[in-house]
């Protein structure tokens, strides 16, 4: 009796039996002589043999291989239409030491999957995806693909493909050999013995490139569909020979080595990086708030680079030190953009309810077109503090008080017209007294890192408050400060 | 005629019909069964005469399982193991 | 400790308290800067930030991401939401947890890019394919962003469903004071992700069952699923409602701008009070059926041209009138505006602002 050893047979990495199928578990569902079963037992053949059957996962697509997790006894992920370059990439983000493979026809990955495909190919992502070209939707019954060659015949290019209509096919393999990140880009045919022997080289390599962390790679396999081609299995097989060979050129696009990249970003935890792990630089006083201060509610309008955005975040934060409830709402958007900006502060004993202020206490307006935009909006009992010497003309006339703050003027005298917003800080401390200038101070300390500038925003607030406190002249409250105010620094 | 060095199996059940084993097979050493499998199909069924276990049958078959490839292990004559035209060499 | 913290970043520090490591977006207004602060953060703790190529790519990788059993989220605005609504369906199909973000911005089309809660529809009634719901929380201030984006991943996880964070430009935009608990949340164990081991291998992640019966088997699960939910997670929040006589019902931003109003009628001796649903799916039917029992009137108040209006009047079923005022375009209600609309709908008079 002869002794026999198998050397070929059923690959491990297929299930035995294929149970998530509802019936005829025992064999696939693609058609007889179709091109996916070959491709499919090239992979299993080669993840049995690299050992790395349990850490690989398959991301499969829409088209007749949809169902290819009947088969791969393997992690299994099913992705929309076109999209698993898009869900490969992050499974394998999420499982960095797992095999990754993207499965995908020329409808899905060539048609409505374009972007994803590039982009994962662009972006140099460790996976492996298989692209099974046979220019033609299967599935769908034999529509049109990207693939479809000039002439060819189709449910919905009844004439033939027209290039004038549909334009020309598209050759994936070439177009991302155009990119930088992918390492390894062949194309391949199922088109006879030799030809399938050089796919299973290619898709090993293309497997093994992933296991040693390589980077991108992708392989393209032109596939037989003798169904939808209306033709026998080995009509097909010539067809690809003959037609397809033509239009799709085999070969390796690319094969390198890329440099290894740093990733380069420090590491830290959580609670450092939300900063839950240090107190405030600034002493909190809860007990600030007394019943009898009334809320305050500011508008600051002016051009974006007068520091108005800013002035508000201020305001609210030292409100915030300060025991109150605070919001601040920026202006946002193309308005940001085209040069104007404004912000709503609330600072308030209660929740603050809505953060958008109808009629503000004060404004301050940074320039003229602010004036003349906001006044009105002012509390009849409200605010105005204005950035220039005098009130411009034709200003209609409104209830609230004005004070003309040269602010711009006083930074510049400081040097720096930058501080221009401090300035106007410290006018507004002066008018409002709800917040003390200290608490300015060691905010500022804290934020800013530059002696030099912490300098210059400590004088312009003295300045502002100096300039206003000038203003209001005889008043009582002009002189809430007992005695010289203490040093910046 | 010489001894064949292999033999192919193929489960009826499974087969499609599809005879693309038949013409890949490069001795000629497959057939489609004139009879229908009870899925209505011809399926492929090994002659029994001249596989030289090449495995080529395996690679070109869609199904995963259908086809198993044997070759013959013969102790008496020393030869290196993958001598012939075994597939993968190609 | 409180820090002034904007809206947008408040939900990637919720994000990362509990545990999400993983986000994949798209850049938009007003939503972007939820981007900008992943994008610093993330990879600071090991995480992944990756700008994706569109929105549709985003929303499948959150997907992968998913399929892994990360906490993993992302966000956007109406249009690039609208491009997501795929991805989200084949997420709940899948039962796959995450937490999707919609800072609400003006539309239809490209709108503009001002406030709004015109996305109430897309989100918290499907806006994708077939029969899933989104579990949806709609935060009102700086402080729920974090805290019910954080919610938002615990309620994703329990029920194996996408969760979202239903804002608008205005609350994303703006800085409050914010107080986080440095504590990370534990989280649940996903035996049923695929992680390329040997215990995860046997796993699939799917939305597809080509058998009718099989389908149907399927979406009932997922109706039960939903049924659970809707029994035991709806949140709302009430404001001098003990016994009002209007109910306000308004959620997000308009909330705020209700609870002035609240205030403002009290003075005015109307008893108004204010409901609001913190959750827009589970919809709080049970409480605002208590809530609403003696009102005579019910105004509804939204960002939009009625789109919660629709589930305030399902829930009340015609037990008692439900008026609704709405702006849109990025316009917010201010208080004396509802204030005058609500006296006139109640036949009296009353002077408010200028």
């Amino acid at each position: 009796m002869d002794e026999y050893q198998v050397i070929e047979s059923k690959s491990p990495v297929f299930y035995d039996k294929y149970e998530r199928k509802a019936e005829l578990q025992h064999q696939t569902h693609y058609c007889p002589g179709c091109g996916h079963g070959v491709v499919h037992k090239l992979i299993a053949e080669a993840i049995a043999d690299m050992g790395v059957q349990d850490r690989t996962i398959l991301v499969t697509p829409v088209g007749c291989s949809v169902f290819a997790y009947y088969y791969f006894d393997m992690g299994n992920v099913q992705a929309a239409h076109g999209r698993a370059p898009a869900v490969a990439t992050a499974v394998k983000r999420s499982n960095p030491e797992s095999i990754v493979i993207g499965y995908q026809g020329d409808g899905d990955l060539a048609a409505i999957g374009t972007a994803e495909i590039v982009h994962a190919a662009n972006r140099g992502e460790k996976i492996t995806i298989f692209f099974v070209n046979n220019a033609i939707y299967g599935m769908t019954g034999g529509q049109l693909a990207p693939t479809t060659l000039v002439g060819q015949f189709s449910t919905t290019s009844p004439w033939g493909r027209r290039p004038s209509n549909e334009g020309y096919p598209l050759r994936m393999a070439e177009l991302l050999a155009t990119l930088e990140a992918p390492v390894y880009i062949e194309r391949v045919a199922l088109c006879d013995n030799k030809n399938i022997m050089k796919a299973r080289k290619a898709v090993r390599k293309a497997l093994e490139l992933q296991r040693d962390g390589a980077g991108f790679s992708f392989i393209e396999i032109l596939s037989p569909c003798p169904t939808i081609w209306k033709m026998t299995p080995q009509e097909a097989r010539k067809w690809i020979e003959e037609k397809m060979l033509a239009v799709f050129p085999l070969g390796v696009f690319r094969d390198r080595k890329l440099a290894p990249m740093a990733d380069g970003v420090p590491q830290t935890t959580v609670t450092k990086l939300l900063g839950l792990d240090k107190p405030l630089e600034v002493v909190t006083r809860p007990m600030a708030v007394k019943d009898s201060q009334p809320d305050l509610t500011v508008k600051i309008a002016g051009f974006g680079g007068q520091g108005v955005l800013l002035l508000g975040q201020i305001l609210a934060e030292m409100g915030m030190r300060e025991g109150r409830e605070v919001s601040w709402l920026p202006s946002y958007g193309p308005e940001m953009r085209s040069g104007s900006a404004h912000c709503h502060v609330c600072l308030s004993k209660e929740r603050v309810g809505s953060p958008v202020i109808e009629h503000p206490d004060v404004l301050i307006a940074m320039n003229e077109p602010s004036l003349h935009k906001f006044s009105k909006m002012v509390e009849a009992h409200g605010t105005i503090l204005y950035n220039n010497h005098k009130l411009p003309a034709g200003l209609p006339p409104c209830e609230a008080k004005i004070y003309c703050v040269p602010a711009s003027e006083i930074a510049d005298g400081l040097g720096t017209t930058k501080a221009t917003n401090m300035v106007m800080l410290g006018a507004l401390l002066e008018l409002t007294h709800t917040l003390p200038r200290e608490t300015a101070l060691a905010l500022l300390k804290a934020k800013v890192r530059n002696v030099k500038l912490l300098d210059v925003d400590c004088q312009a607030i003295d300045a502002g408050m100096a300039c206003l406190r000038k203003q209001l002249g005889s008043s009582t409250d002009a002189h809430a400060h007992d005695g010289e105010l203490a040093p910046c620094s | 005629m010489a001894q064949a060095r292999g033999k192919v199996t193929i489960d009826t059940e499974e087969c499609k019909g599809c005879g693309v084993c038949v013409d890949a097979c490069p001795p000629k050493c497959l057939e489609l069964l004139p009879g229908l499998n009870p899925y209505g199909v011809h399926p492929a069924r090994y002659t029994g005469m001249n596989c030289s276990g090449c495995g080529i049958c395996f690679y070109v078959c869609p199904e995963p399982g259908a086809i198993t490839v044997y070759r013959l292990i013969a102790p008496k004559v020393a030869q290196p193991p993958m001598e012939g035209s075994h597939a993968a060499t190609l | 400790m409180r820090q002034l913290c904007k809206g947008n970043v408040a939900i990637v520090k919720g994000a990362l308290l509990a545990g999400c490591r993983s986000y994949y977006g798209y850049p938009i207004t007003p939503a972007s800067e939820i981007a900008e602060a992943a994008a610093e953060y993330m990879p600071q703790v090991g995480g992944t930030f990756l700008q994706a190529e569109s929105e549709v790519a985003a929303i499948n990788m959150v997907y992968g991401a998913a399929s892994a059993g990360l906490r993993v989220m992302t966000a956007s605005s109406g249009p690039g939401i609208s491009l997501m609504q795929e991805g989200i369906s084949y997420l709940a199909g899948s039962e796959l947890p995450c937490v999707i973000v919609d800072v609400v911005r003006g539309g239809p089309g490209l709108g503009n890019i001002a406030p709004e809660q015109s996305d109430y529809f897309a989100l918290v009634k499907g806006g994708g394919h077939g029969n899933y719901k989104n579990i949806v929380v709609a935060p009102a201030s700086v402080q729920e962003m974090a805290d019910l984006t954080r919610l938002a991943f615990e309620l994703a996880d329990r029920y194996r469903n996408p969760a979202v964070v239903l804002t608008d430009g205005f609350i994303g935009q703006m800085m409050e004071p914010l107080e986080l608990q440095a504590v990370e949340s534990v989280q649940p164990e996903k035996p049923w992700a695929v992680k390329g081991t040997r215990e995860t291998r046997k796993n699939l992640i799917a939305s597809i069952y080509l058998e009718p019966d099989e389908l149907e088997a399927h979406v009932r699960k997922l109706e039960e699923k939903y049924k659970k939910a809707a029994e035991v997670e709806s949140r709302h929040e009430l404001y001098r409602a003990e016994d009002p006589e209007v109910l306000l019902v308004g959620y997000g931003i308009t909330s705020r701008v209700l609870r002035s109003v609240v205030d403002m009628m009290r003075k005015e001796g109307v008893r108004a009070g204010l409901f609001r649903p913190i959750t827009l799916w589970p919809f709080p039917a049970e409480a605002l059926r208590h809530a609403a029992r003696r009102a005579q009137m019910v105004l509804v108040v939204e960002m939009s041209t009625g789109q919660m209006v629709e589930d305030v009047r399902l829930t009340l079923d015609g037990r008692v009138d439900v008026e609704f005022y709405g702006r849109t375009g990025g316009n917010v209600p201010m208080a004396d505006e509802v204030c005058k609309e609500l006296t006139e709908r109640m036949g009296m008079t009353a002077e408010w602002g200028v």
